[in-house]
Order: structure tokens, then C-alpha cells, then sequence
């Protein structure tokens, strides 16, 4: 027996369609949470906004002065990347470190135990829903930066498909990897600068900054073998780039495979972690 | 003056209050560490693919960058955390409190919290305006040196204009945080000359959310391209935004009720 909490098995015949209604239920909820906060949640995209438009701008300026392109890229491919990019990032804000860290000070955390479910499940279902509604609000945002910035963009059937995929697939990763990470929050409360360090390395190392082609080779093939370009790059690129058939199935695959890496990590990690848990409040 | 004795007594009590945390010294330095290593492996990427962006070369982008790190760290050492406790107290009904001493209520709410360990930003801005201003070749005289210190100063003060007028605006609307998040990716604006934006937006962030006077004004002045029409501006503008900040401030405090006990 292991000393953490012991969940309580769900009825093993109807497990997987209580499972289904779980996360069907949390996500509308969420939608109409949501919803009723649309005020704030546009601030919150406006705040987001002004990201891609500094690096589309310092891009498309370089671009205007080597006359036109830079390393084949044109102004109207970085207009497109950028635009894409904004729904792509919102797509990857997940439940990060931080609410790990809020929600055991808060001693919410105690309360999430005593379900019969991994709580991991509640975090998936609740921002899977609220992306519903974000990709809505998003519409406006992305026809408004479309009139300004005159983006390239012409996608195929195929493209369009996977790219809505993709951007699930990039939630997942980002959710898996931020909530391992999240773990930390069970040792150390000071744990922001390590989150920081996270962070800075996606930045660099996955196209949030810049398309990956812009880096220095070293840097592209560290990327290579890291799971933060297939929660960004990836995703922009096959809406944006001209990705064959292969190569767009085949990041598919790629991103199933870091999805189960990250569940794995993640696993272990809260395996030791909730044994160190000792309820704080709440 | 006597406002400024006050504001001295806050500033020292609140570095005591700070000093007692050393360890976070240690979180701060590896935090900016990252700051600037992110800053500068950016311009490094901007310059491998560009000699100079509009007008501006690597060295100079440099200042910038140094003037950037320095502002973000003086707002985040002493502005940004009074402002948020002003917004905080005004839900929390705890504002009262502050109202009711002798003393102006503005000096009292801008000037009571101080996170003494971003000063670390402040250092390693200058270090890397130093640094900058080392590899540039034109002359760099005392005028220049008055100028930056005075564009400098002037749009700190603008900045904090612009949060108390956040700030202010938690008398009516309860939630700021959001437009706080907007400042925040605003300010990032100004990791970059406005020269470059797109004119709506280059009005935006030197009039709605003045950027450019805290970074771009100074920078200018240190690499000798700042025109005296353009400082001239800079004070007219700060004189101007500090009394209809003040105007508004007061306004708000009359309509404010209390919320507390």
C-alpha cells in the first residue's frame, strides 16, 4: 500500500461513460462561466495581443529592409504566423505552475482530493471548455489584425484538418508538461524562478518567438529533440507553412507521442509528490 | 517637504521590512539573470538577420535594451506595488485607513511599499546601457548625459501617471487586474524603438500608455539622436499628465464611499 490518498474506485462497468459526463458536464459549465466574464477575458486578449504584434513588427520591418523576404519568409508569411499564433497561444494556456502553487496555499487543493477523480481530469475538462468560448472571442481579434497586417494565408482542406487538431494536441502537451512541472509546488514555494527558466526556454525553443527556421541551426536542432515546438511551431506552421501530407500526419503522431512522454513525467512525479502532500487550510 | 520626509520614513521601513528576506536576493538575481540573458540572445537573433533596424544598430538597440530593463525594474520596485495596494485596499475597504492621516492621500498611497530587491533590474539596465554606450563611437557628451537623466526621470514620472490612473479607476470598476496585464504587454512595447510600430499604435504607446517617453526618450538622448522639440515635449507632456492625474485622483476620492467595516 502506498501511504497517499486512496481514490475511490469508480463502478467499473459504467466507468468510462462516467468519465465521458465528467468531462462533458465540466466543459459546459465552463463555456457558460466564461460567458459571463467575456468583459475581462477580452482585456486579457488585448493584454496577449501585443506579443505577437512587437515580433511581427520587428520581423516585418527586417523583412522591408532586405527587400521583402528574409530567408524566403515575406512580410505577408510572418503576418499569417503571427495571427495564427495568437490562437495557438491561447489555445496552450493551461494550468500552470503557478495554480499548482495557489491551489495548495489556498488549501483548495485538500478539497480536490476527496473526489473520485484524478484532479487532473477537472483541470483538462474545465479549460477545454473554456477554449470553446475563447475561440470565439478570438474571431474578431484575428479578422481586426487580418485588416491591418494583410496576412499570406491559403490553406488547404488537409492543412485546416490537421491544424484543428493540432491545437488540441498542443493543450495536451502544454497541460501535461506545465502540470508536471506544476509537481514542484509539493517541495518548494519558490518555485518561480524555475518556472521562469521553463518559460524562457519555450520562448526561445519553440517558435513563440520567432519561426524556427530563424534560429541559428544549433539552435533549431536542440529544438529538435524538445517537446515545446510541437505546442507551437508545429500547430502554426500547418495552417500557415506548406507542410506536405507526411509531414502533417506524421506531426501528429509526434504530438501523441510527447503527450504520453508528458503524461509519464507527470505521472511519476505526482506519484512522489502526493505522498509529500500535507493539507494546508481549507 | 514634508511630504518628502514621509516618503523617505516609508521608503526606509519598507527596505528593512525587504532586507529581512535575504534569500530572495538570490531568486531576484538568477530572475534578472534570465531577463537579460533573454534580452540580449533576442538582439543577437534581430541582428543576425539585419545590420541595423530602422536606423538603429546593434550597439545602440543595446541602450535600449539597458533603459528597458532599468524602467521595467524602478516600476516594479516602486510603483507597480503601491499601485496594486491601492487597488487591493479599495476592494478590501482598508484604503480608509490611508485617507485618514494627516497627509496628502496621494504622496501616502504612491508612496508606502517598495520591493527593494528589483533594484537588481536597475543595476544590471545600467550595466547593460554602460555596456552599450561603450561600443558606440559618437560623442557622448555632458548635454547628452542631462538630457537622458531628465527624459529618464520624465517618464518615470508618466508611468506613474498612467498606473495611478489604473489605480484611480478601481473607485469605479473593482476588477483592474485585466488592464494591469495590459500594461504589462504594452510596456513590453518598448523593448523596441516606437520608430518601427505602425503609426496607430506608435500614438498609442507614447500617448495612451507612455512607453515611449520612459524608454525610447532616453535612449535617444544617449545615442545622440534626440531633437530638443521632442524633451520639450516630454516635459510639457509629463506637466500636463501629472495635473489631470492629480484632478482625477482627487475626483475619484470624492466619489469614493468607503467600502470597509
Amino acid at each position: 500500500m502506498s501511504a497517499g490518498p486512496q481514490y475511490a474506485r469508480l463502478p467499473e462497468a459504467g466507468r468510462f461513460r462516467s468519465i465521458v459526463d465528467f468531462y462533458l458536464t465540466t466543459m459546459r459549465t465552463s463555456v457558460q462561466q466564461q460567458f459571463q466574464y467575456r468583459v475581462a477575458t477580452y482585456f486579457y486578449m488585448f493584454g496577449m495581443v501585443a506579443e505577437p504584434v512587437i515580433y511581427l513588427v520587428v520581423w516585418t520591418t527586417i523583412a522591408e529592409q532586405r527587400g521583402g523576404s528574409i530567408q524566403g519568409l515575406s512580410a505577408g508569411y510572418f503576418a499569417a504566423y503571427y495571427i495564427v499564433w495568437t490562437l495557438v497561444r491561447n489555445m496552450n494556456i493551461v494550468y500552470g505552475a503557478p495554480y499548482w502553487e495557489h491551489r495548495i496555499r489556498e488549501g483548495r487543493f485538500s478539497g480536490d482530493l476527496l473526489r473520485p477523480l484524478h484532479p487532473i481530469h477537472n483541470d483538462i475538462a474545465y479549460f477545454a471548455g473554456s477554449k470553446v468560448v475563447w475561440i470565439l472571442l478570438w474571431l474578431p481579434i484575428a479578422f481586426a489584425l487580418t485588416l491591418v497586417f494583410d496576412p499570406l494565408l491559403d490553406p488547404t482542406a488537409l492543412e485546416m484538418g490537421v491544424f484543428a487538431v493540432a491545437i488540441w494536441g498542443a493543450y495536451l502537451i502544454r497541460t501535461m508538461f506545465m502540470s508536471a512541472l506544476g509537481m514542484l509546488c509539493f517541495w518548494t514555494t519558490r518555485g518561480a524562478a524555475v518556472f521562469n527558466l521553463y518559460m524562457t526556454s519555450e520562448l526561445l525553443l519553440s517558435g513563440r518567438l520567432v519561426p524556427l527556421p530563424l534560429m541559428p541551426d544549433w539552435v533549431e536542432s536542440i529544438a529538435r529533440f524538445l517537446p515545446f515546438q510541437w505546442a507551437f511551431f508545429f500547430p502554426i506552421e500547418s495552417l500557415v507553412g506548406d507542410l506536405s501530407a507526411r509531414e502533417l500526419l506524421g506531426g501528429l503522431v509526434v504530438q501523441a507521442f510527447w503527450i504520453l512522454i508528458g503524461l509519464g513525467i507527470f505521472t511519476l512525479a505526482w506519484r512522489s509528490a502526493i505522498k509529500r502532500f500535507s493539507a494546508v487550510g481549507g | 517637504m514634508n511630504a518628502l520626509r514621509v516618503s523617505l520614513l516609508f521608503l526606509k521601513v519598507g527596505v528593512m521590512n525587504e532586507l529581512q528576506y535575504r534569500v530572495n536576493l538570490v531568486v531576484q538575481l538568477f530572475q534578472s539573470a534570465i531577463t537579460l540573458v533573454t534580452g540580449l540572445a533576442v538582439l543577437a537573433l534581430v541582428y543576425s538577420h539585419t545590420d541595423e533596424l530602422n536606423g538603429w544598430s546593434q550597439s545602440e538597440l543595446l541602450c535600449l535594451t539597458g533603459i528597458q530593463i532599468l524602467m521595467a525594474g524602478a516600476i516594479r520596485m516602486y510603483v507597480e506595488p503601491n499601485m496594486s495596494r491601492v487597488i487591493d485596499e479599495v476592494r478590501e475597504g482598508t484604503l480608509d485607513y490611508a485617507l485618514t492621516k494627516p497627509e496628502d492621500a496621494q504622496v501616502l498611497a504612491s508612496v508606502r511599499e517598495v520591493r527593494i530587491w528589483h533594484v537588481v533590474d536597475v543595476f544590471s539596465g545600467l550595466i547593460v546601457l554602460g555596456f552599450g554606450l561603450s561600443r558606440i563611437t559618437t560623442d557622448f557628451g555632458i548635454l547628452d548625459a542631462l538630457a537622458f537623466a531628465v527624459a529618464l526621470v520624465l517618464g518615470g514620472v508618466m508611468i506613474y501617471c498612467f498606473w495611478l490612473v489604473i489605480a484611480t479607476g478601481a473607485f469605479w470598476v473593482v476588477n483592474m487586474w485585466h488592464v494591469a496585464e495590459l500594461f504589462d504587454g504594452l510596456f513590453a512595447t518598448g523593448r523596441w524603438p516606437v520608430g518601427i510600430y505602425p503609426g496607430w499604435l506608435r500614438v498609442s504607446v507614447t500617448f495612451l500608455v507612455p512607453v515611449a517617453f520612459a524608454v525610447t526618450v532616453p535612449a535617444e538622448a544617449v545615442t545622440s539622436r534626440l531633437e530638443w522639440e521632442t524633451l520639450l515635449l516630454a516635459v510639457v507632456f509629463a506637466g500636463f499628465l501629472f495635473a489631470a492625474t492629480r484632478w482625477f485622483w482627487r475626483f475619484g476620492l470624492r466619489r469614493y464611499s468607503g467600502a470597509s467595516a
